[in-house]
């Protein structure tokens, strides 16, 4: 009698919550038809969600692991699935699986350290995940600095949490950041890798980055100026997957695969790979 | 070592079919194709199948569960059964190491429950090439195609079938034919080898080496300047993955249907330009990178995740197919100028 235990079929998940973020984006509260968490997961790793008739597709878990009651997910209008699920409504069905990938080494490399993430737009989504474990073992972690930015003040995710909870947290300093002047705002205004050079962290830190491949590219040479090693920052890729666990082919990059030995790669081990990501 | 006579294979193959399903080769319009035995089937000794006996474990098409939808609710059905024994036979060396190479991939953890079950309930009734194909090059690989592996290795003489089990399936298969078979010495088997050997020896591609190929080999071949002309013509029509017996990409769509959703899985190709586009954009955008993927994977990015197997067996069905006349020995050929320095 064969195993039949299978990673392809999802369980049930039911949207008990939708926030509207940005104005394109939403974030999704899910819970099982019986109101626990789908199942644990660390800060980095994915889940696939479907919708029965249109698809399934593969997105961050943006919920940190330490909240035990529900998962969330942030979600930007852009294609089949996700369109379908901006003009869904609590209560909808969805189905969920997961846990996939390789997490943040939040336990061991990052434990004991000040931690500097950096984000762009809807890459905040990810590592708010990873952001939240840190706030919530806060004494695990030393100085917490958070570069922000997205092209407007309307665009910038998780607003209210920023606003209301970690710029109030002891030790924990946001920098956020829009692309152009907008009336209402009188933060900084400017590129996320300039803002980042112009702030001048010290390199006795790990970094942890996520955005659109081009705000990496120019982080990473603006962390490199500042003399940070590529040993030293962490980020977290996103390609089309089917399976999530290395089976497909769809997000085979040189000898890894993204969705088992990614999402999260240190930046050095990136360039170990051929510049198809 | 087992003899049954010429004149009682298709009594062997009724014997065979009244306790399970038998698949094996049978002259279709295009070629030999793997077809179920019925009274009146043909077997055909072809020396190579359109396509291998792959689709026997990971169908080119398959539904994987179904889902009904009423209002906001959704019901998950799982739709799998458990596989009924089954046997293939006249599989040749190169597709029984396919699937040993397709085991790496399904059989990983988390193991893929649709081709575990098929993989366990089917016997591999392997059988030696007589006459291997000018295409062929199972040799480069290591892989003797005058000693097949699989459940039971088989050999052809001009008037025997001989047969000899390797596994406890393999010999429950050779005790379900045990009226039709009469122990025998070696050296009938052995005398055939010698012959196919021969003839392997002065096959046009016997002298390919993959030596040149293997784990770690990314930064040497990646930039190679030969991909440019190498997938110049490439049309992208995806034949040499579908009659890949090692190929293993899929994809996963969902069908609507009367009543419901089907979810099913089909065989896709990184050849194909939507293989890996994204809502924001495709990371391969160029037939060139998409052609340069499908041989990485096979020659570099494969042995290094699996102990420096490559992705290939030689079975020479991708030269015989490609509309354009290019493949992986054309590949291998002008890759290596690259190692020449």
């Amino acid at each position: 009698m064969t195993d039949m235990n299978e990673t392809l079929i999802p369980i049930l998940g039911v949207i008990t919550d939708v926030r509207i973020d940005t104005p394109d984006i939403k974030t999704f509260r899910v819970v099982t038809p019986d109101g626990k968490k789908p199942f644990d997961h660390r800060p980095g790793q994915c889940a696939m969600l479907s919708v029965p008739g249109i698809g399934e597709a593969m997105f961050s878990i943006t919920s940190s692991p330490t909240n035990t009651e529900y998962m969330e997910f942030s979600i930007k209008k852009c294609g089949c699935v996700t369109e379908w699920l901006h003009a869904a409504e609590e209560g909808q069905m969805i189905t969920v699986r997961g846990p996939y990938g390789k997490p943040f080494p939040v336990d061991d490399v990052f434990a004991g350290h000040d931690m500097l993430f950096i984000a762009g737009g809807v890459g905040l989504a990810p590592l708010r995940s990873v952001i939240n474990y840190c706030r919530h073992y806060r004494d695990r972690y030393g100085r917490i600095d958070i570069v922000y930015g997205s092209r407007s003040k309307d665009d910038l995710l998780d607003y209210r949490e920023i606003i209301e909870e970690w710029q109030n947290d002891e030790n924990v300093h946001v920098h956020l950041t829009i692309d152009r002047e907008q009336e209402g705002w009188d933060g900084h205004v400017g590129f996320v890798p300039n803002y980042v050079k112009e702030l001048g962290f010290d390199t006795n830190k790990m970094a942890v980055l996520c955005g659109p491949p081009i705000m990496i590219k120019f982080t990473l040479d603006g962390l490199s100026e500042l003399g940070f090693d590529k040993t030293q920052v962490y980020t977290t890729l996103e390609l089309r997957m089917k399976c999530g666990v290395g089976k497909c082919g769809r997000c085979n990059v040189g000898a890894k695969y993204v969705c088992k030995d990614g999402p999260v790669f240190r930046c050095d081990e990136l360039d170990e790979l051929p510049d198809e990501y | 070592m087992l003899k049954c006579t010429l004149s009682n294979i298709d009594k062997l193959f009724e014997i065979v079919s009244a306790s399970m399903p038998l698949y094996l080769p049978t002259e279709d319009k295009n070629g030999a194709v793997f077809k179920k035995w019925q009274p009146g089937t043909v077997w055909s000794n072809a020396s190579n199948t359109v396509k291998g006996p792959k689709d026997l474990f990971f169908p080119q098409s398959e539904d994987l569960m179904a889902f009904k939808t009423e209002g906001k609710k959704i019901e998950v059905i799982d739709t799998r059964t458990e596989t009924e024994d089954f046997a293939v036979f006249g599989v040749r060396a190169c597709d029984v190491k396919s699937l040993e190479i397709l085991d790496r991939v399904f059989l990983t953890e988390p193991r893929d429950s649709y081709y575990a079950s098929r993989r366990e309930h089917g016997v591999i009734i392997s059988l030696a090439c007589n006459r291997p194909t000018e295409n062929c090059f199972c040799g480069t690989f290591g892989i003797d195609a005058a000693e097949p592996m699989g459940d039971v290795s088989a050999w052809l003489t001009d008037d025997a079938l001989y047969l000899h089990a390797n596994t406890e399936r393999g010999q429950a298969f050779t005790k379900l034919i045990a009226d039709l078979t009469e122990a025998c010495d070696d050296s009938a088997v052995s005398a055939q080898k010698e012959k196919n050997r021969k003839v392997m020896k002065r096959l046009p591609l016997a002298d390919l080496e993959a030596n040149a190929f293997g784990g770690s080999k990314t930064e040497q071949f990646f930039h190679s300047p030969q991909w440019e002309k190498l997938s110049e013509s490439c049309l992208g029509c995806g034949t040499c993955t579908f009659v890949c017996p090692t190929c293993q990409c899929y994809d996963i769509r969902d069908f609507k249907t009367n009543n419901g959703v089907v979810r099913y899985r089909c065989w896709d190709s990184c050849m194909y330009s939507e293989f890996t586009k994204m809502a924001h954009g495709n990371n391969r955008n160029s037939q060139k990178e998409r052609f340069r993927q499908r041989f990485m994977h096979k020659l570099v990015y494969f042995p290094e995740n699996n102990d420096g197997i490559f992705s290939c067996v030689g079975c020479g069905r991708c030269l015989a197919k490609c509309p354009i006349s290019m493949n992986i020995v054309k590949v291998m050929k002008a890759l290596e100028v690259d190692t020449d320095d």
